[in-house]
């Protein structure tokens, strides 16, 4: 019998490092991965919630977390390949086109 | 008992591999560590009672998201990587100010009260697939819509950024 509080616990760990991950990475295809990583750390909350409360919502949830990172990863992945295209690089740092 | 060391080896499998794929130079292995986190969040997930969103977990998440992102990542180059700095220069504050975060939502989860013992022993009626889906297509019907709305968007989305500009 696990305890819920060890979930809550995994999930913070997990969304910690997608923090720092988004913050402090330069290549964007790991910002993009961090992201998901804590969509995943919300999701692991939902579901042990979910069971522990007995009730179907957070699964539900968990449902439209997957569909809305999803159509996220297609999206950017789109714009990933146009700033690839127009700039040349993928690093975060050199798109500073919008710096006075 | 048997239980808790399931969730220890899949926590312990989660966190190594989500460290190992923010600190990869190559994104290449990035994603492998990322496969590697996805199969064992959908045993947490199995864990948990919730068998159907274990499988669109592998399905969805590792079938088709990082299959996408391991097609990009070889789209464009990867030669480039193997000597470029992986991170900029404020990354020890970041990597502190996180073990901060940590410790402090460490802190108030061990100092509150959960509900600690309630189900996981007895299965309720309603966890399984045909539940799940009375639920997401009475209750949450119009939600439903509204996501395929966003599916939508994010093909088109996709197709319309993506596509080469023909001249006329």
């Amino acid at each position: 019998m696990v305890p819920l509080s060890w979930y809550v616990l995994l999930s913070a760990a997990l969304f910690t490092i997608g923090v720092v991950g988004v913050l402090s990475r330069r290549n964007v295809f790991i910002i993009l991965m961090s992201i998901e990583l804590m969509l995943n750390a919300a999701n692991i909350n939902l579901i042990a919630f979910s069971h522990y409360l007995q009730n179907l919502t957070g699964q539900i949830f968990v449902i439209f977390v997957i569909t809305v990172a999803a159509a996220e990863a297609a999206v950017a992945l789109a714009l990933i390949i146009l700033l690839a295209r127009n700039r040349g690089t993928v690093y975060v740092d050199e798109f500073n086109l919008m710096k006075g | 008992m048997i239980n808790q060391l399931i969730f220890l080896y899949f926590a312990a499998v989660i966190i190594v591999s989500a460290v190992l794929m923010v600190t990869r130079r190559n994104p290449i292995h990035s994603v492998m560590f990322m496969l590697l986190l996805f199969f064992h969040i959908a045993g947490v997930f199995v864990l948990l009672n919730a068998e159907f969103l274990a499988a669109v977990q592998l399905i969805v998440y590792a079938g088709a998201i990082l299959i996408l992102y391991l097609f990009v990542v070889m789209l464009l180059s990867v030669d480039r990587e193997t000597q470029a700095v992986r991170a900029n220069r404020f990354w020890p504050w970041l990597v502190g100010f996180g073990f901060v975060i940590a410790a402090e939502i460490s802190l108030l989860v061990l100092r509150g009260t959960f509900p600690a013992n309630r189900g996981q022993a007895v299965k309720y009626p309603g966890a399984g697939v045909r539940e799940l889906g009375v639920e997401l297509y009475t209750k949450y019907l119009v939600p439903f819509e509204i996501a395929s709305v966003i599916l939508l968007v994010g093909l088109v989305g996709a197709v319309m950024l993506a596509k080469k500009k023909t001249n006329e």
